[in-house]
């Protein structure tokens, strides 16, 4: 059982289900069909009664393939498992989860500070916590990043850059 | 208008200053994401799609041509001087490429990939350019019924031929049909899916997933830590870059092959590039006379996988200018791309915009030539991108994705979205869901639907209609043959061994 739970099929393949059974839900409340043809239901309904099929069939088939696991580790040194299997390096998934938050932040505060301060400080977040170089390099990557989009996309292009309260 | 006189108007569209200049950013553009591994094309162009809205469609589509088959000259410089895939197209490249490297061959061997690249890459728009204008006309007798059949044929291929679980596969384009269906349907005015938020009244843009499922997914995996791989040098001077008249001797079968191999895999849905080269460099092999030298260096089994990615690439275009069906990311992008900008890609495509058709094949021939030019004196130039430092690009991507998206909606809600889809990228990614099927799923989701829904209204209802007509029947049973090729043992070996190839 822990061996299952620590399967990214089968969490994948809950979350998909409770979505098919959302989108069928939403389809339901919609016309199947009327007198000119299929309504706005028809198609939602039949891919999200597909979704939540296929749901199950990821989750009953990672339950097997632990409950088999399970039993070849009694017995055997156990195979190696699939990439799905795997729980991610942490390390990796960390740096990942740590820079799409700085992403979230980023756009966030970019009502407040405009594009350009809250790019300069994404990048600094990148260059020098996730990839630990010097404060140096950070701040010139950071800060010569920032100057290259503003004068490539908002000066040279005349692009819209997202404009904040204080800039 | 016959091909010759649309192809003497093509060149008189691409041979203009302004779609030369294009032509070269995107052959250009496109060697420098293929030489750099972790960038692919299908994230550069989705980054870039939205830049384009402002600019001329006949040169914007030049240019994202020019970055997807330049990309494929590129990769061939990683595979041959690091042992690394720049992209995947180019992974057969690394068995005899870099062997030959070693043995310090380095020279022929990215002269090689750039002669056979642009030999094949011609033949390959030859073909496109023979092909794609009766088969246009062919496909002028499909209705709404053959439309639905050729789509889910489509998405069926995709699906078997992107990863390992076809439940994976299926799963992921339905994500894909989901996001296409939200907004407001325009059969009955009802909203679906929209979450109450106005934003989402007008459905999610295209370009808001394309960049968060490829660019900020690929930032994310990307920053998991690697092995640093060592270089070997490129030899200075185009004569120490030349094969010599043995090695094109050898390789004559190579670019014949490769070419057409290349081609038919393109114009196959879901086959993709990856597999047209390990394909053509199985079949050199096979009929070698030397089969024991491919592995140690062979320029053979340089030639063939080299030739094949580049003829694929045109081939790929035929379904998706004449039928408007994409058979993978890339092409989906470029579908996206045309249609953001008007156009309608299908039957009617070449007689309605005969300038953007006949532009774009000349600009082919152009962009080939070019890439030649590109890629043998500047390889070296190119190379010394791979010194430079992975921390730089990652603040790149992420602004050019936020600026991409931003200039399209000017709403710091699809910035929200953006992060969202990176993230639902990066999850794919690690869970083993292939993204292709989704992104397919997006793009056609909207006429997969209309095609379904005007066909029960042709039959007041009946689902008969899908099987009565010929054609519509012939393809969905194509269809649904292709979903349980999966439960025969050694059919889905094949097919197992095809995505291994791929991945």
């Amino acid at each position: 059982m822990q061996r299952l739970l620590r399967t990214g099929d089968f969490w994948a393949g809950l979350v998909l289900a409770a979505l098919g059974a959302y989108i069928v839900g939403q389809a339901r409340g919609w016309d199947y069909l009327t007198e000119e043809g299929p309504g706005a239901g028809f198609f939602p309904l039949w891919y999200g009664i597909a979704m939540i099929v296929l749901s199950l069939a990821l989750v009953a088939g990672s339950a097997l393939k632990a409950r088999t696991g399970d039993r070849a580790r009694g017995q055997a040194p156990g195979p190696v498992p699939d990439a799905a299997d795997r729980v991610p390096s942490n390390v990796g998934l960390y740096r990942a989860l740590a820079c799409w938050l700085a992403l979230v932040v980023s756009i966030a505060i970019m009502k407040v500070v405009g594009f350009i301060i809250s790019f300069a400080l994404l990048s600094w977040f990148i260059v020098a916590i996730l990839c630990r170089q010097r404060a140096k390099v950070a701040f010139f990557v950071s800060i010569g990043g920032a100057v290259l989009f503003w004068a490539l996309f908002s000066w040279a292009l005349d692009m819209n850059l997202p404009a904040g309260v204080l800039f | 208008m016959d091909i010759f006189s649309g192809l003497m108007h093509g060149f008189a569209v691409a041979l203009t200053p302004a779609n030369l200049a294009m032509c070269l950013a995107g052959c250009f553009l496109g060697t420098i994401v293929g030489v750099l591994p972790g960038l692919g094309p299908p994230a550069t162009i989705a980054m870039l799609l939205p830049l384009t809205f402002r600019m001329d469609p006949t040169g914007a589509i030049i240019m994202l041509a020019g970055i997807y088959y330049g990309a494929k000259y590129g990769g061939s410089t990683t595979s041959i001087l690091l042992n690394i895939p720049g992209e995947s197209a180019s992974a057969a490249t690394c068995f005899d490429g870099y062997q030959m490297a070693r043995k310090g061959r380095a020279g022929p061997a990215l002269g090689m990939a750039a002669i056979s690249s642009f030999i094949a890459g011609t033949i390959g728009v030859v073909i496109l350019m023979l092909v794609a204008p009766p088969l246009a006309k062919v496909s002028l007798a499909f209705s709404s019924p053959e439309y639905f059949g050729l789509m889910c044929m489509g998405l069926a291929m995709v699906v078997l031929l992107s990863g390992h679980s076809l439940v994976k596969g299926l799963l992921s384009m339905l994500l894909g049909l989901w996001i296409a269906g939200m907004g407001t349907d325009l059969f009955s005015a009802t909203s679906r899916f929209t979450f109450g938020r106005a934003e989402l009244l007008g459905g999610i843009d295209f370009v808001v997933v394309a960049i968060g499922v490829f660019a900020i997914g690929e930032v994310m995996a990307n920053l998991e830590p690697t092995e640093p791989a060592d270089m070997l040098p490129v030899p200075k001077g185009l004569k120490n870059l030349l094969p010599t008249w043995e090695d094109m001797k050898r390789c004559r079968f190579a670019f014949f092959q490769g070419s057409i191999l290349g081609f038919l895999v393109g114009v196959l849905p879901g086959a993709g590039s990856t597999i047209a080269s390990f394909l053509t460099y199985g079949v050199e092999k096979a009929v070698s006379k030397h089969p024991e030298e491919f592995g140690h260096g062979a320029i053979e089994g340089v030639a063939a996988p080299e030739g094949a990615n580049n003829a694929e690439t045109a081939g790929a275009l035929v379904p998706l200018l004449t039928l408007g069906i994409p058979g993978s990311g890339t092409t989906a992008i470029l579908l996206a791309a045309l249609v953001l900008w008007g156009f309608k890609p299908g039957p009617l495509f070449i007689e309605e915009s005969p300038a953007l058709f006949w532009g774009l094949v000349a600009s082919m021939y152009i962009g080939n030539a070019m890439l030649l030019l590109l890629n043998l004196p500047l390889v070296g130039v190119f190379a010394q991108l791979l010194k430079m430092p992975h921390y730089a690009m990652y603040p790149l991507i992420l602004g050019v994705s936020i600026v991409g998206v931003y200039s399209n909606s000017s709403s710091v809600f699809d910035l929200g979205l953006l992060a969202l889809f990176g993230l639902a990228g990066y999850a794919m990614r690690k869970l083993d869901f292939p993204t292709a099927p989704m992104i397919l799923g997006l793009v056609l989701g909207d006429n997969m639907e209309k095609a379904l829904r005007q066909s029960l209204m042709m039959s007041q209802g009946h689902l008969g209609i899908l099987v009565s007509r010929p054609i519509s029947a012939a393809l969905l049973v194509v269809a649904a043959l292709l979903l349980v090729v999966p439960l025969f043992r050694r059919l889905n070996a094949t097919r197992l061994q095809m995505i291994d190839q791929d991945g």
